[in-house]
């Protein structure tokens, strides 16, 4: 099975997450970068997927040129081939990245043929625009369901459930079909060491795209107004109980 | 000139997320001074439409077709965009929910428009428009431009109060009949597996927390215990989830659930940005930690300084005590 996963390459949130002075993005100086957390996940569940069944996971992603690290990271878990579409901006608007992986997707494709299964994380951790997975799959006639909590691999079709609340609706698609995968899918590994040492020597592909802006521009980043609340001690270890209940009576939360 | 509201249902149950949504687009369309409606979709969705008329819908776009049996999202998305396509519309939206973003996305793919998701605020323009919207869940805003010929956005869940109109609409059914292609039948839900009867953690009034200091799985027993007594559910942090504690259904984070209970008790929770935006939305917070600073501590509303081994089982035994 020839599976596809997109990544985005994030800041790894801390307690505070700052803006830089131009509002244009994150400020990382203190901060590390992760892969986007559904993504992690996604990239997780296409290995297994191969491991039980055979094929290859590829890794796309667009972003700076050191996003070739998350690419790594997928390597040393287990992704077989790495693509990043560099670009030298913070982030592309949504149909802007949506048009060009799907741009360097045609390219693949037309290459080494169509990919049965093209995984996206539900949502990106820092812009959440909810919308470039389902942007690519509608232009590639793939179906795509986000959400994704489970992931099981017939024949020729998908069985995948998604949570909602108090169970699962469980969707049936037939290959090939995109995925938005949500974190809780499954539990990633953690590089082994010889993984970590073969990813350093693989290859990472680069596909170059040109594509025009979408209508949605950033303007500016910044925190919101910090609710200033005063915390009120209620008091210090068990003999606090008391007034803990005092507080659910006023608050009218005791059935 | 006209703006739709997408209001979600499942097979019949109007989710109460389209309500925020309806408050949303009404008030824009006051702004706008353009005429507006509500959008609901598929089998059942007649079930739904008695609700609407409160919050001041005018015009109740219903739309059916056989395909048409349960949620879809292809097929949703579809429908919506063809909808778009017949009536003068100039503005869509929806509640920021999972459904509500996926539909939207769906039909702005098929629309080629622009899709601003999780917006707080919109402000229509003669050219453009502009919109503040949340990123990383909502420790940051993003102001942005929107040029688009059908804006279509979603409002960020439970930043608007869902408030009924001061006039009751009419809430007229027009009857919609979308052109589906067979194929779209493809990402239909086909089933349904039905985990948990009862409250959940985004309907229980109260959520009782674990993080990290919890220390183990059998530690959340206590845990359970209050929230047995509390008629409410235990949530957990990310931490708790990665060592395995608690399974990721009961995770309250930007990547769990979002949570906005009457009271929510976070118990040895440091107050990581990826719980807090899941847990923020909570009417009432009461943190429990042994460190004063702990960030839980300094947002939350109520706190108790201690080790929650301590203090949640001795909250447990005042209730009892209290009620016998």
């Amino acid at each position: 099975m020839q599976i596809l996963v997109c990544v985005k390459r994030v800041p790894a949130p801390g307690a505070r997450i700052n803006v830089t002075e131009d509002g244009q993005g994150v400020d990382a100086a203190h901060l590390g970068f992760t892969t986007s957390p559904h993504e992690e996940c996604a990239v997780e569940e296409a290995v297994r997927i191969t491991e039980a069944r055979g094929g290859e996971v590829t890794v796309l992603t667009l972003g700076p040129p050191e996003a070739e690290e998350q690419l790594r990271y997928a390597a040393s878990v287990g992704a077989h081939r790495l693509v990043l579409i560099p670009i030298e901006d913070v982030d592309w608007d949504p149909q802007r990245t949506a048009a060009a992986l799907t741009e360097a997707i045609g390219g693949l494709e037309a290459a080494d043929g169509a990919f049965d299964l093209i995984l996206f994380g539900n949502e990106s951790a820092d812009a959440g625009g909810f919308q470039v997975g389902v942007r690519v799959a509608h232009v590639l006639d793939r179906p795509i369901v986000n959400g994704i909590k489970s992931i099981e691999v017939g024949e020729n079709t998908l069985s995948a459930r998604r949570e909602i609340d108090g169970g699962f609706e469980v969707y049936e698609l037939p290959m090939p079909a995109a995925l938005g995968v949500k974190e809780g899918i499954n539990l990633p590994r953690y590089p082994t060491m010889k993984g970590r040492l073969a990813s350093k020597k693989a290859e990472v592909g680069e596909v170059a795209v040109d594509t025009p802006d979408g209508g949605q521009t950033r303007l500016r980043l910044y925190r919101p107004e910090e609710q200033v609340s005063e915390t009120v001690i209620l008091g210090t270890g068990p003999d606090a109980a008391g007034a803990v209940v005092d507080l659910f009576e006023e608050l009218g939360v005791l059935p | 000139m006209s703006l739709l509201v997408l209001c979600d249902h499942d097979r019949g149950t109007l989710a109460e997320a389209s309500l925020e949504a309806l408050t949303f687009g009404r008030d824009l369309a006051g702004r706008l001074d353009v005429s507006w409606g509500a959008v609901l979709i598929g089998s059942g969705a007649d079930q739904a439409v008695g609700h609407l008329a409160a919050y001041g819908v005018g015009t109740v776009h219903l739309a059916t077709h056989e395909l048409l049996t349960d949620y879809g999202p292809e097929a949703w998305g579809e429908t919506l965009a063809q909808l778009v396509l017949s009536t003068d519309t100039t503005a869509v939206t929806a509640c920021g929910t999972d459904r509500g973003n996926e539909v939207l996305a769906q039909a702005a793919a098929r629309l080629d428009e622009p899709f601003v998701a999780n917006c707080l605020e919109v402000r229509p323009g003669d050219g453009s428009w502009s919109a503040t919207r949340v990123q990383w869940g909502g420790s940051l805003l993003e102001d942005v431009t929107v040029d688009a010929g059908v804006h279509l956005f979603s409002v960020a869940h439970h930043a608007q109060d869902a408030t009924p109109d001061s006039a009751v609409g009419a809430g007229t059914v027009t009857p919609f009949s979308p052109d589906l292609d067979a194929s779209l039948a493809r990402s239909v839900v086909a089933d349904r597996v039905v985990r948990t009867h009862g409250i959940t953690l985004t309907t229980a009034p109260v959520v009782v927390g674990g993080g990290r200091g919890v220390g183990s799985a059998e530690g959340f027993g206590a845990l359970e215990e209050l929230a047995g007594v509390l008629g409410g559910v235990v949530g957990c942090s990310r931490a708790v989830t990665n060592n395995g504690w608690r399974p990721h259904s009961d995770q309250v984070g930007q990547t769990g659930t979002r949570i906005a209970p009457d009271l929510y008790i976070a118990n040895g929770i440091s107050g990581a940005i990826q719980h807090w935006v899941g847990a923020m939305a909570s009417k009432n917070i009461l943190a429990v930690n042994t460190d004063p600073e702990a960030n839980m501590v300094v947002k939350a509303g109520y706190a108790v300084i201690g080790d929650l081994h301590q203090v949640v089982p001795a909250i447990t035994e005042e209730i009892r005590r209290r009620r016998s």
